[in-house]
């Protein structure tokens, strides 16, 4: 049974084509998660304004997204534009920038919650001290919202990768997709290719994100006294 | 540059309305099912871990981690595909249910276990000294005030679920994603993206609505955080 895996995973670049469907995998969560988190910070400060009109405009946006499936989106932003304004997007394209819509709008909300939890003493005693807004924004305010925030962007890793199969109806040569053609190649001769394939691209997800959860459980516990 | 508002098929839309309300149908009855049985899982490997039961609790944490941190498709893939080289077949109504009810318990027990540690020791050893039985301790003292803390993740977790569905039609099972892919290959794309996000947001919404409604009455009452 393993020397079918075996000569599966070493016939021809099989593996060296699930290696680049990782990568490209990996690639799109990267950029997704670092363009949410510039996004993110920017709405999630907007969220908490006292301005009802810039406050109100995210929280309806944060809804939204949260309500329409990920797979939807990435079908609306594939088809939308090229049917409509001739703006045929390249399908990794499409991917970040649904990514991006989607995990901003998480990252708005992690800030947001970050920010708001804050106990009101704190910037009440960098006054009483006697720094100025911008010290206690520096010193104080800052450095504990990003403890609180870290946890939850670790976490928003995790789940921006595990959301990366989604792609695949897109046609992005992602993991799932490079082993959908593997099987579809080598299923015809190896029996139990379809089973050695997906059975190795769970365990791949699997290495990957453990780790980053462990971590992001082992700061979490680290950083709330 | 609009011209996508003025050029809406009408005629096609309510003709193909009710397709995709029967593939919203059979969503709503995979959801609700993989979602009864995540709930049902969730809940005992909560308690098995609450109570520290030897050799479950290891099999269990195993469980939850392997759930958490593989995609649902990937999943899927290999229980549609990978199982039957191995002698197990599965038909794709029940690989979604199962994917579903597999993924969604590792969520759900978090989400419980969560609530069972907010639940006070004093409150365990109060049951117990005015002479409760375990079964008892569990029904009347831990699961009420656990199931306080717990509802904001198990909305949350519901949602994702519902989201999650949209996977389905990798497994055969005639969705919503199934219809739209079916009805698109004739044309009227803006007309099936219509359809598509009208139908979440129904099967969607109400849950959504609903969850926020429930859980600002759990506030007021006082019962959780």
């Amino acid at each position: 049974m393993l020397d079918s895996a075996l000569s599966l995973f070493l016939q021809g670049r099989n593996f060296a084509r699930l290696m680049e469907g990782l990568w490209v995998t990996l690639e799109i969560s990267a950029v997704s998660v670092l363009l949410s988190m510039v996004l993110g910070i920017l709405v999630g400060l907007m969220m908490i304004s006292r301005n009802p009109w810039v406050r109100t405009p995210p929280r309806f946006y944060l809804e939204f997204i949260r309500v329409i499936p990920i797979l939807v989106l990435l079908y609306l932003f594939y088809y939308f534009p090229a049917r409509n304004w001739d703006l045929n997007l390249d399908a990794k394209v499409v991917a970040v920038l649904v990514f991006t819509l989607w995990g901003a709008a998480e990252m708005a909300d992690l800030v947001r919650g970050a920010l708001t939890s804050m106990p009101v003493h704190q910037r009440e005693s960098g006054r009483a001290v006697g720094l100025t807004e911008v010290q206690i924004n520096r010193y104080i305010i800052i450095p504990q919202a990003v403890r609180r925030l870290i946890p939850g962007v670790i976490n928003l890793t995790t789940r921006m990768i595990k959301t990366t199969p989604f792609i695949f109806f897109i046609n992005v040569p992602e993991l799932t997709k490079v082993g959908q053609q593997i099987v579809e190649v080598a299923g015809m001769r190896n029996y139990l290719a379809s089973f050695w394939v997906y059975g190795f691209i769970f365990f791949l997800y699997f290495i990957i994100c453990y780790p980053i959860s462990l971590f992001s459980l082992y700061l979490e516990k680290k950083w709330s006294n | 540059m609009l011209d996508f508002i003025s050029h809406i098929d009408l005629a096609f839309m309510v003709e193909a309305g009710p397709l995709y309300a029967l593939a919203a149908k059979r969503t709503v009855f995979l959801a609700g099912a993989g979602i009864f049985l995540s709930l049902v899982i969730g809940l005992v490997s909560s308690l098995i871990r609450f109570y520290r039961v030897p050799v479950l609790k290891t099999l269990v944490g195993a469980y939850i981690e392997l759930a958490r941190n593989t995609p649902l498709m990937i999943q899927l893939f290999f229980l549609y595909y990978g199982l039957p080289r191995v002698g197990v077949r599965l038909d794709g109504v029940t690989c979604g249910i199962i994917g579903l009810a597999f993924l969604g318990g590792g969520y759900m027990a978090e989400a419980f276990r969560s609530g069972l540690e907010a639940v006070s020791r004093v409150q365990i050893e109060a049951g117990l000294s005015i002479g409760l039985k375990r079964t008892q301790l569990v029904r009347y003292v831990l699961m009420p005030q656990a199931f306080a803390v717990a509802v904001p993740a198990v909305a949350a977790n519901t949602i994702f679920l519902m989201k999650e569905t949209s996977v389905f039609s990798i497994v055969a099972l005639a969705d919503l994603v199934y219809v739209f892919k079916d009805l698109i290959k004739e044309g009227h794309s803006n007309e099936n993206i219509y359809l598509l996000m009208i139908f979440y947001l129904i099967i969607i919404l109400p849950v959504s609505l609903f969850f926020g409604y429930w859980e600002r009455r759990m506030r007021r009452a006082g019962f959780s955080a």
